[in-house]
């Protein structure tokens, strides 16, 4: 009796272990090439759902509460939003022309959207479902970064090479930083004291420092076996608490992995080909890669920083946002 | 007849002690002549690892990228061919105890181990295990040196592949028993070199993966489907992961029982291929 008492009291210790709570993050593909975003179980990693969007679906993201994804469907030019808990589409907002990336606020209310072939910067109301201000920027605007305190943009053009910094009360631009050639991806520290920038044909990310508003450091990447050309950054993403950089390397099939005090790369994780996009999995400790040529993304732990298993979704996937817990 | 006799000697009368004894006193041997023939622990190591360094180095980018079981992501190509490596220290080491069996039958130990009054197969499977004891060392050696160079599987892939290295090692030990029954001289043994080892090798999933292979030259796919080698090598490779190729461990378990049946009908002396060989020679 007794025996059977502490085997009891055993499993019911054990029982917590057991029974995790099951926090499946829901991760949204964007398929450039198939016109579909395709929903993987963060969890098991599998294929949930593939969802038909509109035509060239790229720049995606979530709202912070979850309940909504806006994608852009580049060709369609307009932003589609789909209710999470249903996956359909529920509506629409009007991005201008051709939306490429996009970035929302840290209020969550108002999305700001690079239209590639206007050179222009359209920041969207998004309960009102309004144009608020359309700023010009340099030609082939793309990347958008927002600082944590939700007062500054940054938008890369790809052809002026510039990053070009936006006040959001004001809606003008207040600095232009130039940087290496085609830029592709703004991202802020979350202190918000930096802003890396990467440049795709440049092959350099370059760190803008947020308060001087000039580069102090560029970062180059250097993968045995591979010609320079091949390695082209795209995506970034830093930790929450800002210590490593991940930094998707294109053609080069690697993530970069970087530590944010000395600026040396640490790693190179192997993922698919041309790799574009990345997302981190709220917690932190998974960080997704969209491999577009080879047609799928690849998780990776953050730990270790090694790949933990690639899943295959549409054609082309292009961009990833994650649902938040 | 003397030959014949000693294989006769009832063995019923010999406790597990003593088999242990011999097995121990095969083992100490095996072992005392692999630490003494520092060139071969060398050589051994440096085999595989200028394959990892030079080859796959040049091959990495050639190949190209798939995932394929027991892979969930994509592998650099120094990765992939690891386990193939293994299999490789495992095949050259098991071929060189065959060349050290016909070595010692020139020499005349041979005899003086076959005399022994225990039963001829306990006494070749003891011989077979010494072997295989002294080819993973070998192979943990490499993986060491490997995982210094930054080529790593998951840490209890180390101790998960331990099984399949001996199995595989057993399967390598056996064909390479039976095939030092075969070759009557030392001199002949360059050709197990090139008519089994090098095909084995290469006709096998230890470079290429098995798609790969197919895509060039469906004949060379079905022929490394018939290589036993490439069953090693992918129990060996699953086992990294933690996972159980069953097919792999059939083949190479049936392997396993065919080449030691195979060996020991051979170095039987009453119906042997050895004795065969010697009256062939003798007259």
């Amino acid at each position: 009796m007794h025996r059977h008492m502490c085997l009891l009291a055993a499993a019911a210790a054990a029982m917590p272990f057991l029974i995790q709570p099951a926090w499946a993050n829901m991760v949204y593909v964007s398929n450039e090439k198939d016109n579909t975003v395709t929903v993987v179980d963060s969890k098991t990693m599998e294929v949930v759902k593939t969802i038909n969007v509109g035509q060239r679906p790229r720049g995606i993201t979530i709202s912070h509460d979850g309940k909504l994804i806006y994608v852009c469907a580049s060709d369609d030019d307009t932003v589609e939003i789909i209710d999470a808990a249903t996956n359909e589409i529920v509506g629409s907002l009007p991005s201008g022309p051709d939306p490429e990336l996009f970035v929302l606020s840290p209020d969550g209310k108002t999305l700001y959207v690079a239209n590639e072939d206007d050179n222009l910067v359209t920041a969207i109301d998004i309960e009102g479902k309004t144009v608020i201000a359309e700023i010009p920027v340099g030609v082939e605007p793309e990347g958008m970064g927002v600082s944590p305190d939700g007062k500054t943009i940054v938008n890369t053009s790809e052809t002026t090479n510039m990053a070009h910094f936006i006040d959001t009360s004001t809606h003008e631009i207040t600095d232009n930083v130039l940087v290496d050639s085609r830029p592709r991806f703004a991202e802020f520290k979350p202190d918000g004291s930096e802003v890396w920038v990467s440049a795709e044909i440049g092959g350099t990310v370059s760190v803008i420092d947020n308060n001087t508003r000039e580069v102090k450091h560029k970062i180059t990447f250097e993968v045995q076996g591979l010609r320079s050309e091949q390695i082209q950054p795209v995506g970034i993403r830093i930790t929450a608490d800002g210590k490593k950089a991940y930094v998707a390397l294109g053609p080069a099939n690697r993530v970069a992995v970087i530590n944010t005090q000395t600026y040396e790369v640490e790693k190179y994780v192997l993922v698919g080909q041309r790799v574009w996009q990345l997302a981190f999995l709220p917690d932190g400790k998974t960080i997704i890669s969209t491999n577009g040529l080879s047609n799928d993304i690849t998780f990776i732990d953050t730990a270790t920083d090694e790949a933990i298993k690639s899943v295959t979704v549409g054609q082309l996937p292009w961009g990833v946002a994650v649902s938040p817990n | 007849m003397s030959q014949a006799t000693a294989g006769n000697v009832p063995h019923s009368r010999f406790a597990t002690v003593q088999y242990l004894t011999c097995l121990k006193g095969i083992l100490v041997r095996e072992g005392l002549r692999y630490l003494n023939q520092r060139e071969r622990f060398v050589s051994s190591l440096v085999r595989p690892l200028l394959w990892l360094f030079i080859f796959a180095a040049g091959f990495r980018q050639v190949l190209g990228v798939s995932i394929i079981p027991p892979y969930q992501t994509y592998v650099l190509y120094e990765v992939y061919i690891t386990p193939g490596l293994c299999g490789m220290i495992l095949l050259f080491s098991g071929m060189q105890s065959s060349l050290s069996m016909v070595y010692d039958r020139e020499m005349g130990n041979m005899r003086t181990l076959l005399v022994s009054p225990f039963p001829r197969w306990f006494l070749l499977v003891s011989k077979l295990l010494a072997g295989v004891a002294v080819s993973i060392i070998q192979v943990y050696a490499f993986l060491f040196v490997a995982w210094l160079w930054d080529v790593k599987a998951p840490v209890q892939g180390y101790f998960l592949i331990l099984p399949a290295l001996f199995l595989s090692g057993m399967m390598l030990g056996a064909l390479g028993m039976l095939l030092s029954s075969l070759v009557k001289q030392l001199e002949n043994f360059a050709g197990i070199m090139n008519f089994v080892i090098f095909p084995m090798y290469f006709a096998s999933s230890a470079l290429y993966p098995l798609w790969r292979v197919q895509e060039s030259s469906p004949l060379l796919y079905k022929i490394c489907l018939l290589n036993p080698f490439s069953y090693a090598v992918e129990l060996i490779r699953f086992a990294f992961y933690g996972q159980i190729e069953w097919l792999s461990l059939a083949v190479v378990c049936s392997f396993i029982v065919l080449f030691i049946a195979g060996a020991i009908i051979a170095y039987d002396p009453s119906r042997g291929i050895v004795v065969k060989k010697q009256e062939g020679g003798n007259t």
